[in-house]
This record gives structure tokens, sequence and C-alpha cells, in this order.
């Protein structure tokens, strides 16, 4: 366990750049997510089908082929992010790396994120819709004032799931390059090899930490939003 | 059975508002609405009856094209209606809808139910919004539970909260599907007594009901349907009393028996 306590700072940048890849992809997921799965619902039939069409592909295709994909051949076809790399937000520098795992993972786990919505939206009785478009609401406000927000409660426990499979996710950045917290327990684990356990230890608890921290944030946003029907 | 037996009644005041001309509608091999031609007057109570899947809410949801329709014509106010979007958002906003299942907006108190349509539709003020809500709640009788949510409610309560929405609107017309079917027995008077205010009021209503004390009370016209056709319309006096098809004899027969 000395390895971690005398590289204490490297744990924290680690499960910091963890943290930052979670909460970035995490943010990005829920949103583009979201818009895929109104698509999915919504009144337009080319809409629906390119939203099914783009879950059936990244929902089937391993996160690793898709970090393949960004980081070897993006690069290639002229897509490299580097410009980013100027950019300077609050004295941190993005690296390019991290723009490219961000969206690995927003690629990968807005498929997700839109058939959990989904079985929210397919949780809301029909009526309900029916109600909103029956006072004159267009699509997207009975989707967005009278749909959305009561999905939200069916949707709370499957979204957690998704989210907690995306912080474990992160871990494959450490394939790219990125000193996330895999790889930083990979690099302490390979420099003193008589601690194994205990790193293996300190970073679990580092995991278990975070996801403690998601899963309580989605308990109580459960019972916020609980109401009768 | 036929269309032959359909005599039109003008029992009307006013000019037409609703026009169904010549509808069709099918749900795969179910031909739910055949030729189908029906004309509501400003004013006007039309009661439609029927045996259970003779499609007659069908028809009700027509109106405000909550079901589409294969053939024919339907107009408001000399409108037809509108394929989607913003426009048909704007018809719908005219035409009052109140359904079997009360369908009140879960995740909102009573209050905000009133409000939302008049708020985010008409772009009226949150103020002016909340003082017409609970003139109208207190219309309906339910004044006292604006900050409840509808889960605490009756479902007599309910159905007279979603009367009150659907009139925040000032519709020109009121569909009602089925308004009492699912509510006990002693709360269907509550809520047709609000109807048949809204009735003397001269308000222009559309009612599929099974409530024959109703129709015979606040109808202009009762307009009887079987396997999609409308197979006769007529004053309720008529209706009731004299029923000229078999397939009306046949139902009303059934219905009057207990």
């Amino acid at each position: 366990m000395d390895a971690v306590f005398s590289n204490f700072d490297d744990y924290l940048k680690a499960f910091g750049l963890t943290i930052g890849l979670f909460v970035v992809s995490g943010i990005a997921s829920l949103i583009w997510g979201t818009i895929l799965a109104v698509l999915r619902v919504g009144p337009v039939s080319i809409l629906n089908k390119a939203a099914a069409l783009y879950v059936t592909l990244f929902r089937n295709t391993p996160l690793l082929m898709i970090f393949i994909f960004m980081a070897i051949a993006m690069p290639v076809l002229g897509y490299n992010f580097k410009f980013v790399e100027d950019v300077e937000i609050g004295g941190w520098n993005v690296s390019a790396f991290f723009v490219r795992s961000c969206i690995a993972l927003t690629l990968y786990t807005s498929a997700f994120v839109c058939e959990a919505m989904r079985s929210g939206v397919n949780a809301v009785p029909l009526g309900q819709a029916e109600a909103g478009r029956a006072i004159g609401l267009t699509f997207s406000q009975s989707m967005k004032l009278v749909v959305l927000p009561q999905a939200a409660r069916a949707v709370i426990p499957p979204m957690t799931s998704v989210l907690i499979a995306l912080i474990k996710n992160t871990s494959v950045a450490a394939a790219f390059g990125m000193a996330e917290a895999v790889a930083t327990m990979r690099a302490l684990t390979n420099n003193n090899a008589d601690q194994r356990i205990g790193i293996f230890l300190a970073f679990a608890v580092g995991y278990i930490v975070i996801v403690e921290v998601v899963s309580l944030a989605s308990y109580a946003a459960e019972r916020k939003v609980k109401v009768a029907r | 059975m036929t269309a032959q037996e359909t005599a039109p009644v003008s029992a009307g005041r006013g000019e037409p508002l609703v026009v169904l001309k010549d509808v069709q509608k099918h749900f795969g091999q179910l031909h739910a609405l055949k030729d189908i031609d029906l004309t509501v007057t400003r004013g006007e109570v039309v009661v439609v009856i029927g045996p259970s899947g003779s499609g007659k809410s069908t028809l009700c949801r027509t109106i405000n094209r909550l079901e589409t329709i294969d053939e024919g014509t339907i107009t408001l106010d000399g409108q037809p209606l509108p394929q989607e979007g913003k426009a048909l958002a704007a018809l719908r906003a005219e035409v009052g809808m109140v359904f079997q299942s009360f369908n009140l907006f879960a995740h909102k108190t009573i209050l905000e139910n009133v409000t939302l349509g008049p708020i985010k539709v008409r772009g009226m003020k949150r103020e002016d919004a909340d003082k017409k809500a609970r003139e109208l709640l207190e219309r309906v009788g339910v004044g006292h539970q604006a900050e409840k949510y509808p889960a605490q409610l009756s479902g007599g309560q309910q159905q007279r909260v979603a009367i009150a929405r659907a009139l925040a609107m000032e519709p020109k017309v009121m569909l009602f599907d089925e308004p009492t079917s699912a509510l006990d027995p002693e709360m269907i008077k509550e809520v047709l007594d609000v109807m048949v205010d809204l009735a003397q009021q001269g308000m222009t209503m559309v009612v599929v009901t099974h409530e024959m004390g109703f129709a015979r009370t606040a109808a202009d016209r009762v307009v009887f349907m079987a396997d999609g056709v409308i197979v006769e319309e007529g004053t309720p006096e008529e209706f009731f009393t004299h029923p000229r098809s078999d397939r009306a004899k046949d139902f009303l027969g059934k219905i009057l028996k207990h």
C-alpha cells in the first residue's frame, strides 16, 4: 500500500482523470441519448429508423473497437482533434486523447442511454401524450412538458446502471495512453510488484467510492421525483 | 343496417361547425369507420351511442385527429384538419377532449393541469391563467383541490378537472369519449351534472356515452352506430321511443332491460 501513499498525487490525478472522462462523456451521452430516444419515438419515420440504426450499430460494437476507430482511423481521416490542445481552461490543458476518448465513450454509451430513456417513455401511459396533444401542445412540447418528466421516474434505475457501466468503461482509455485509474494502477504494480494486492485494493476502493456516490445520488433523485399515480 | 336508413335531422342552431364527409378508417383488416357523414352545428349536443366496437370512440378521436382517417374529409369551422405539426396543434387547441381514463398529467398539480395549455399554447401570463383556472375549477366543483395531485382525487373529481382543463382552452367544440365509463356509479352523476350545465350554456358537444339518461335530457340528436356505420340518427325522443332499425331496437332492448 506504501506505493499508493508515496504516489498519492498520481493516485488522485488518475481518479481525477477517470472522473473527468465520466462526467464529460456522461453528460454528453445523456444529452445525445435523450435526443436519440425522442427521435426514436417521434412521428417522423426516417428519423425513427436513423436512430434505431445508430443504436444497433453502436450498441452491438465492442467499445474497444470504437476506441481503436477514434484513436487510429480518425487521425488518418484527418480528424485528430489536436486543435483542442491549444485551449486552456482554468490552467488545465485538454489533451486530444481526452477528447477522442470522450467521443468514443459518448458514441457507445448514448446508444444505451437512448434505450433506457425509451423504456421510460414507454412506461408513461399513452393517454398522457394524447392529453398533451389534445390541449394543443406540439410534439416537442408534449415530450418536454408531459412525457419526459414522467419518464425520468421510470428511467432512474436503468440509467444509473448505464452510468455505472460508463464509469468502468472509462478504463478502456488506459489502452490508449490515458493515465486514468487503471493505467496508473498498472504502472504502480509494474514498479512495485511486491505490493500488488495493496495497490489493487486501493484502486478498487477508489472505484467503489465513485460508484457509490453515483448510486446514492440516484436513490436521492428517485425519492425526489416519486409521485403517486 | 344500411346508410339508406340514415335520415339526418336538423335539430341544430346555427351553421355547421364539424363536418365529416365520407370518412373511411381501417385498423388492418377491420373497417372501423364506413362512409361516415356527420354534421355537427354550432351549439348542438350530439350523443353517439352503440355497442362496443362499433367505432364510436374512433369517430370521436378522428375529429381532433388523434386517429388519422384513410379517406374522406373532416372540417372544423370550414377548415380541413391539417396533417401534422404546428397547424394541427393549433387546431387541437380549438377542440376540447375529455377521455375515459381522465389522463390528467400525473406529475402536475390540479391547477397546473388546467393552466399548462393556456400558458404554453395560448401564451397567457401565469397570473391570468391561474385566475381563470381557479374560476373553472370552482365552476366544476373542485376549487378547493387546486394544489393537490391527480392521484389524490377521486375519479369523479379527476374527470371534472379534465373538463376544466379542456374548457381552459376556450374550445369551439368539446369531445367526450366515454367520460363516465371508468367511474363508480355515485360519481357518474357529478360528472354528468357538469356536462348538462355545459350543454345548457350552449357549448357544442360530441359525447360518446352509454348514459342513456344523459342522452335523453341533454342531447339535441342521438347518433346510433354499429359495425362502423351510422345506422340511425334522430332526436332522443324519436330514437328511444320509436327506433327505426332492427339493430337499434335490439341494442335498446338489451340495455334498457336492466
